[in-house]
């Protein structure tokens, strides 16, 4: 049997009511040891930050358990950043048995955006494994460096761009 | 390998560039997007169980010292794979205006009363079979900025996150017959008229229960595995 699906919509102006959790950003309890922090900001095609978005990470390594959820979200502030703070992801099998480079799967959604956009976050410092991501290889050669994320002093830094100069790579999923 | 999820046919999501909606102008990428394969983080997901709800998170009647003003109902349906299983233990989160079409957020501040007894937040998580089941009170259409004299209709968001991250889904349920629906850009940004139907709930008769809540049924409809032969295997 198939089904049609049900469309998607806008998460509207008001998804913080429903969606931001407690501890949401922190896919591993606050203060672990191992933890890394991503943090970035959401922005428009004028440059202007995007108060309204929510954005999600996902990853499937190192496996979830009770402690580590996998899983992180954050809405955005005022000046549209966010923030997660999760474990280091190892390299997974990705198609036709290559080896992906770590990486986490991220939804971004806002107001004003019919459906979310998907992207992934990479690590800038990760060369040998990014340079033989097929994932990564797939994105045009100047645009590939939006998808990858710079150690600053607090931690990663990944900013999306949903639209402009220097636009994310955003993925058919 | 793991199996990959069915990829959506064009006319099922609206595009993110939808110019009568018109905060899409900016928050839409104009790059083209490029093929993501079903790898093993796409098709795993977040299982977030039992233990983050709470009974009264599925009544929204029940989360403050009085009951909200407005029109009881029951919001119940199933969430299925675009195969027609059941996405069982799945998290389902909905939130919504109160009665006179006001949420309780600090940028809305159009004239219509808040209620002190409803907060418009609620989630679940399904059963065995699939199903969900909230209660409520039927959230009221509301102006906004779009164009001159724009109302949307009565909503309620819902926000799916499915088994696997290819399934992520958040969308918005309707109600039968609501007269706002042909001037709403966001309902309408949804192009085939049979994909917006499957946003519309049906009101039951038979669900509605006497002297207590009118009875609203939607089923919901995330992507289902690929179960033709993987490409490699042709």
């Amino acid at each position: 049997m198939s089904l049609p699906l049900t469309p998607s919509q806008t998460v509207g102006p008001y998804l913080a009511l429903g969606l931001p959790w407690e501890h949401g950003p922190y896919a591993v309890p606050e203060g672990s040891a191992e933890a890394i922090r991503i943090s970035g900001r959401v922005l428009d095609g004028a440059g202007d930050p995007i108060p309204d978005a929510l954005v999600e990470t996902w990853q499937s390594d190192p496996e979830p358990s009770e402690r580590f959820r996998g899983f992180a979200r954050c809405p955005t502030d005022d000046e549209g950043r966010w923030f997660v703070v999760t474990l280091r992801p190892g390299r997974v099998p990705g198609p036709q048995g290559a080896s992906q480079a770590p990486h986490l799967d991220v939804s971004v959604l806002a107001r004003g955006m019919l459906n979310r956009a998907v992207t992934r976050i990479y690590f800038a410092d990760q060369h040998e494994a990014n340079a033989v991501d097929p994932v990564l290889a797939s994105a045009p050669a100047e645009r590939r460096a939006t998808l990858l994320a710079n150690l600053e002093d607090d931690g990663y830094r990944f900013d999306i761009r949903i639209q402009g100069p220097d636009e994310t790579v955003f993925f058919d999923v | 390998m793991p199996d990959g999820f069915r990829r959506d046919d064009r006319d099922v999501h609206p595009a993110l560039d939808s110019p009568a909606y018109r905060s899409t102008a900016l928050r839409h990428p104009r790059e083209p997007l490029v093929h993501l394969p079903h790898t093993i983080t796409e098709v795993t997901g977040p299982r977030l169980g039992r233990d983050r709800v709470g009974e009264l998170d599925r009544d929204l009647m029940r989360q403050h010292a009085g009951e909200p003003l407005g029109e009881r109902i029951t919001v119940s349906g199933r969430l299925l794979d675009g195969n027609g299983r059941p996405i069982r233990d799945a998290l389902i989160e909905v939130w919504q205006p109160n009665a006179a079409g006001r949420y309780r957020h600090r940028w809305d501040r159009w004239p219509a009363p808040l209620d002190p007894n409803f907060s418009g937040a609620g989630r679940c998580v399904t059963d065995g079979e699939g199903r969900y089941a909230f209660v409520t009170v039927k959230p009221g259409p509301y102006p906004w900025g779009n164009h001159p004299n724009a109302w949307r209709p009565a909503h309620i968001h819902f926000s799916l996150l499915g088994t696997a991250f290819a399934q992520r889904l958040v969308t918005q349920m309707y109600f039968p017959g609501d007269p706002l629906f042909p001037y709403d850009p966001i309902f309408n940004a949804v192009r085939d008229p049979k994909a917006r139907e499957r946003m519309v709930s049906r009101f039951s008769m038979d669900a509605s229960q006497e002297s207590w809540a009118l009875a609203y049924e939607w089923d919901i409809v995330l992507r289902g595995r690929d179960e033709t032969p993987m490409e490699a295997e042709r």
